[in-house]
């Protein structure tokens, strides 16, 4: 970057970034401290228990449960997928790529509603799950199976372009070498696309915690057994428990910090290993 | 970074040494069609099925009902105003980030990607705590009789939150790549700031707009969660279409339900498409910024 570009000839500059900053502080930055500013109405000990009782353990249990469950499975299809989008050839290919970002665009409660009555025991799917004993639809199965839909196409679109981008070259020189496949997979592909891949599944793993829509349809909600924290929080609400539903919005918002500052270090890692190779 | 590699490699014609067996080949294709048909397909198919599988005219009844009829308008007015919205400042904080050099520019694009991480039903409460009966402007509203909450209002500034990040964030990286030397010409010609921004920057930035707009939209009339929260689901007044998916749910009005989930998986696909031919016009330019700088 040079360095002239600080004093530029362009306009605007202080008009836009004037209104980015007015329009970011009472849309986000306002209304998000408001929720930490509420929690220090509760004392420590008040704040400690709030989000610390049984029921609230027992949704922290599932939520994190079932969204590390379904970011591992998503780890493991999503790179499969990005593999086979980008290394072959078939038919219908373009079509299955557009289609990968519909968990994106589906708004959540069609999801919810269609997985609910795929899974359900008279359901498509459900009708010869249950028959092997295999409950998903009002189970904590059901929320793994709508945190696996909702958080596909994580994976499959950080690791794509990576995968695209990575020499032929490099494969040849492996094969020359005396490599055959699973081993310039395992040594030369696989760690190239490493960073890329726990990218996707932290941003799979981020979007599954907090997930709603989706996961309120098939998941029946049973305190203690299948109730994820989001849906406690409107509880909480409903019951007029504000100062509840805030401390526990304050665990989730502090929770997603983190995980936003674990994403950047990973494409910070990403991009210096692309750089590096 | 991404935009300096030039994505040729895909098309390299592999040779028998760096290309796996045939029957690993189409093993892998098949797991992978088995697995997005049964997570992705079958849910897609079934929307519609389920919409129909009553008839035609339980579908259309469904649909043009007056309380699904408010719910689409209100559907409508929610993306109406929020997009808009995000899309100036989307190429506000665009125009700001990409063409100049300031301190705490990273902290910014960081803080506008911040809605994203944050669970829908946080977005929905943090405005309950400001504007709620409870909340900090709560009985002033009350006094001047205004509703924020359990209306309209509340149901745009929610929608507004979750999709803050959308055309902000495609704007960004694009403009970057572009640099600012055409913009610094046309100044040097003498142009104006608005003659600036719309004959050269605009012309440039006009599909990652458009992508950014289509994705955005998509968000603003399918949010549920947020919006749930501030809504209330009053009928005929602060129910969204999503909001109605679920109440009709609930009320194991199965075929209502599917049909009006349908419009917004219809409108899921529409966007899909839109995205898909947008897309192959972005990288067009993208490229010729490059060539541009390199030479």
């Amino acid at each position: 970057m040079s360095t002239f570009r600080q004093h530029s000839i362009l306009p605007g500059f202080n008009l836009a970034l004037g209104f980015t900053l007015l329009y970011l502080s009472l849309i986000v930055l306002i209304p998000l401290s408001a929720a930490f500013i509420r929690t220090t109405e509760l004392t420590w000990q008040e704040f400690w228990f709030a989000v610390t009782t049984p029921r609230v353990l027992a949704s922290y249990r599932l939520t994190f449960g079932a969204a590390f469950a379904a970011a591992s499975v998503n780890a493991v299809f999503g790179l499969l997928v990005a593999w086979v989008l980008v290394r072959y050839r078939f038919p219908g290919k373009k079509l299955i790529d557009a289609l990968v970002d519909l968990p994106f665009a589906l708004p959540t409660a069609v999801a919810g509603i269609a997985l609910t009555a795929l899974y359900a025991g008279n359901g498509w799917i459900g009708q010869y799950l249950e028959p092997l004993g295999i409950k998903v639809a009002f189970t904590p199965i059901g929320v793994f199976v709508a945190l696996t839909f909702i958080g596909l196409p994580f994976v499959v679109r950080t690791v794509q372009p990576v995968l695209e981008d990575i020499e032929a070259e490099l494969e040849e020189a492996a094969a020359m070498l005396g490599a055959n496949r699973l081993q310039t997979f395992t040594r030369i592909i696989f760690p190239t696309i490493f960073p890329a891949l726990m990218t996707g599944f932290a941003l799979a793993f981020a979007r599954a915690i907090g997930e709603y829509g989706s996961v309120i349809f098939i998941a029946g909600n049973m305190p203690m057994v299948s109730e994820i924290t989001p849906l406690l929080i409107i509880t909480k609400l409903e019951q007029y428990d504000y100062a509840g539903a805030t401390a526990l919005a304050v665990v989730m918002l502090v929770i997603s910090f983190i995980l936003l500052l674990v994403i950047n270090l990973l494409q910070w890692w990403g991009r210096r290993r692309g750089a590096l190779a | 970074m991404n935009a300096t590699t030039l994505p040729t490699t895909a098309r390299v014609r592999r040779t028998r040494a760096t290309q796996e067996p045939a029957w690993v080949r189409w093993s892998l294709i098949g797991l992978t069609l088995a697995f997005l048909t049964l997570f992705l397909f079958v849910p897609l198919i079934l929307v519609f099925y389920e919409a129909l599988k009553k008839g035609t005219d339980v579908y259309f009844a469904a649909i043009i009902e007056p309380d699904a009829l408010s719910a689409i308008r209100l559907t409508l007015t929610v993306a109406a105003i929020a997009v808009p919205l995000n899309l100036v400042f989307g190429v506000a904080a665009a125009w700001a980030i990409a063409k100049f050099e300031f301190r705490g520019k990273n902290l910014l694009i960081t803080l506008i990607d911040l809605p994203f991480s944050v669970s829908p039903v946080v977005s929905g409460l943090i405005y309950v705590l400001i504007f709620g009966l409870q909340g900090w402007l709560g009985p002033w509203l009350a006094e001047h009789d205004i509703k924020v909450i359990f209306a309209v209002t509340g149901i745009v500034l929610a929608t507004v939150f979750v999709t803050v990040p959308f055309i902000a964030r495609e704007l960004i990286p694009l403009m970057q790549a572009q640099g600012t030397e055409e913009e610094e010409a046309a100044v040097a010609l003498g142009a104006n700031g608005w003659q600036t921004f719309s004959r050269v920057t605009l012309p440039n930035i006009k599909w990652g707009l458009l992508y950014g707009t289509i994705l955005c939209n998509a968000r603003a009339m399918g949010e549920f969660g947020a919006v749930s929260v501030v809504s209330g689901h009053i009928r005929g007044s602060t129910n969204t279409l999503p909001l109605h998916v679920e109440i009709l749910y609930n009320e194991y009005n199965f075929a209502a339900a599917f049909a009006v989930a349908s419009l917004l998986a219809l409108l899921a696909l529409v966007t899909l498409a839109l995205k898909t031919m947008v897309e192959s016009r972005i990288t067009q330019p993208k490229e010729n910024a490059n060539e541009h700088r390199s030479a």
